[in-house]
């Protein structure tokens, strides 16, 4: 019972180290931002902080919780950020609450990716690994492709819908076309907030980290730790599998409605929703460690200051990924890596015994 | 008479994708391992073939040979270096993550030496084109070589697996490494031989991808990479003749979708394709169908 009792109270420990870890940081951020030390730039840099942060917390759900490697992610980043963005530029003249309009555009770009995540997710948890990594990937490039040929606009008739220009949604005097194919969504309001991005931050690590420590994230890691053994103590696999993808799916989707309402023009570009974007999401995953929540925070934060800060770095920004991702997991999942480590770290975990014991 | 030519651009992309394809598909069925660098690899080739023989002068046949070497020996060394610590680790997606590693590695070296522009390639295939249908449709030199490249070392590979004692260790290894250990096959040497095979093909679907579509950049490699791999999944992954039959089938059917649907959604329905396969039958069309094992 002893045991018990302690070890809930470490889980739920180094949950609060991660709820504090950030608020904190939000503070400070806030008093610098008051005091005005921060450069425009930094400032400029806080939303999309938040928006890596809560990329990286929900690929870490696919990658580290559920064993599964996503390479589309921001593929739901995309349908999120579309769906958030029609919403609010078809309704900015309906609801003049901003602040309503902005958390109805998150639900509803979660919502839209969830769906996503559901659809993709059925055929696809069925196969694992390599196929899994490849059919993700294919996901992203179909949903960038496919929103650089869609329009769509509105006039009193309703909304009119084409996927060859803009002139054949035939829209009538007084209408506006909302999605315009490569052009993409223009006057989206500015609602992304450092705030909204560090509440959104907080909610989602609330969710994430109640699902680990609940009775379906323990099936969740069942499964990822071995498969058979999980689904012959009668766990639904493809039920628990489905329920931590559609969740990351939704959660990158929120990311999504962060980034568009952050931008006033939002295109569907090889840049900001490729493969590119979804590797950059599992570098951070990778340094922060798979599974570990709070680290993927760290090195979201890390890896997007760090080139800004040094300048010099940026065109080795790529190059420094590419190393990170193969280092870090030769040093993480070798075997011999992981004897060598175990040999000379023995040392010091049995100093650490008596020093840490309260830490 | 415009539906042909579409045919003939299709398979002319095709045997491309199937060349690149018979790469993938060695070095999964064997290492058991999906080499996403694959595809860079191949863009190592044409920047190799590139300064031989277009900034240094020298003969192409001579650039070729020295891409061979070339992407050979940085396919062992990356396996030496970056997969094989990693082949006895505990997740599998160990090693998929660091083949992406790798990928980017390559892509992002070849952008600090060679810069973003464009590189125009001059074709190193020499073979006169071919006119039919009162001069409405011709096949270029490219498509006839890449063709016949293709369907040439998908007979050596088949005949080399089958017929020497090198391929039946490779299929030892990719049945059962600790059986085939005990029978005396050193299966490192035999995985490194894979990737020696897998790089020289790759070096080879590089002068003749950069041929038929004469751009190089850092990115050359890496959709046409893709793509290949979902046509080895297509023709059912470690399957030599599934990677030539899935190789052409895709080719042909994104140039028909480029065709009659839209030229934006090619890349989408390709990929589709894949969704598809991989949900009807995802041991694709010539694949075996392995039972796990507990």
């Amino acid at each position: 019972m002893k045991i018990k009792t302690n070890k809930i109270k470490k889980v739920s420990k180094s949950s609060f180290t991660i709820y504090g870890m950030v608020i904190l940081a939000y503070v400070i951020m806030q008093i610098l931002v008051a005091t005005g030390s921060l450069s425009s730039l930094m400032e400029g840099l806080l939303v999309p902080l938040c928006i890596y942060v809560i990329l990286a917390v929900s690929l870490n759900l696919t990658v580290g919780i559920l064993g599964e490697l996503s390479l589309g992610h921001a593929g739901f980043m995309c349908v999120g950020a579309f769906t958030g963005a029609f919403f609010s530029v078809a309704t900015v003249d309906l609801i003049p609450i901003p602040i309503l309009r902005f958390v109805i555009a998150i639900i509803l770009g979660a919502l839209a990716a969830a769906v996503f995540g559901i659809i993709l997710g059925i055929p696809v948890l069925r196969l694992r690994g390599d196929y899994l990594a490849i059919v993700t990937l294919a996901f992203g490039e179909i949903i960038k492709n496919f929103v650089n040929v869609i329009y769509i606009g509105t006039d009193k008739n309703g909304f009119h819908f084409s996927m060859k220009d803009a002139v054949s949604l035939k829209l009538e005097e007084g209408g506006k076309v909302i999605i315009n194919g490569a052009q993409g969504i223009t006057g989206t309001p500015n609602d992304s907030t450092f705030t909204a991005g560090v509440i959104m931050i907080l909610i989602i690590l609330l969710i994430i980290l109640n699902l680990v420590n609940s009775r379906a994230g323990r099936a969740i890691m069942a499964i990822r730790d071995n498969r058979i053994a999980a689904e012959s103590i009668g766990i639904n696999i493809t039920k628990y599998k489905l329920m931590a993808f559609t969740i990351s799916a939704s959660m990158a989707g929120v990311a999504g409605v962060l980034y568009a309402h952050n931008l006033s023009t939002l295109t569907a570009l090889p840049k900001n929703f490729g493969y590119n974007m979804s590797i950059m999401i599992l570098v951070f995953v990778v340094l922060g460690g798979i599974g570990n929540i709070g680290g993927s925070i760290i090195a979201a934060i890390l890896l997007t200051l760090l080139p800004e800060l040094l300048r010099g770095l940026n065109d080795y920004r790529m190059l420094i990924y590419a190393i990170v991702l193969i280092a870090m997991m030769i040093f993480n999942s070798s075997p011999r890596a992981i004897e060598l480590r175990e040999r000379y770290s023995l040392k010091r975990m049995f100093a650490k015994k008596t020093k840490g014991e309260d830490a | 008479m415009s539906f042909i030519s579409y045919l003939i651009n299709g398979i002319s992309l095709g045997s491309l994708y199937a060349l690149i394809a018979l790469g993938y598909t060695m070095v999964y069925g064997i290492a058991k391992m999906l080499n996403f660098a694959h595809g860079d690899i191949i863009m190592v080739g044409g920047f190799s073939i590139f300064i031989v023989s277009t900034t240094l002068g020298l003969p192409p046949l001579l650039g070729i040979l020295t891409a061979v070497v070339i992407c050979t020996a940085l396919g062992m060394t990356i396996e030496k270096i970056a997969y094989k610590p990693l082949r006895k680790a505990a997740s599998p997606l160990a090693v998929l993550i660091t083949a992406i590693g790798v990928s980017y590695l390559l892509q992002n070296v070849a952008l600090l030496i060679f810069g973003a522009n464009t590189k125009l390639f001059t074709s190193v295939v020499k073979v006169p084109p071919v006119t039919m249908g009162e001069g409405q449709i011709t096949i270029s030199g490219e498509t006839i070589a890449t063709i016949v490249v293709s369907i040439i070392i998908m007979i050596c590979l088949m005949l080399f697996i089958k017929k020497s004692k090198a391929g039946q260790a490779m299929l030892a290894v990719s049945e059962d490494k600790g059986a085939a250990e005990l029978m005396g096959i050193n299966v490192n040497a035999t995985i490194s031989l894979t990737f020696a095979i897998g790089s020289a093909l790759a070096a080879i679907a590089g002068a003749l991808l950069c041929s038929a579509y004469p751009t190089l950049t850092p990115y050359t490699g890496a959709m046409p990479g893709i793509k290949a791999f979902v046509a080895a999944v297509f023709g059912g992954i470690g399957s030599i003749p599934g990677a030539f039959i899935g190789g052409i089938l895709l080719g042909v059917i994104e140039n028909l979708s480029k065709a009659y649907i839209s030229s934006q959604m090619a890349d989408a329905i390709v990929f589709g394709v894949l969704i598809l396969v991989l949900l009807v039958k995802p041991t694709g069309i010539l694949g075996k169908k392995i039972n796990e094992k507990v």
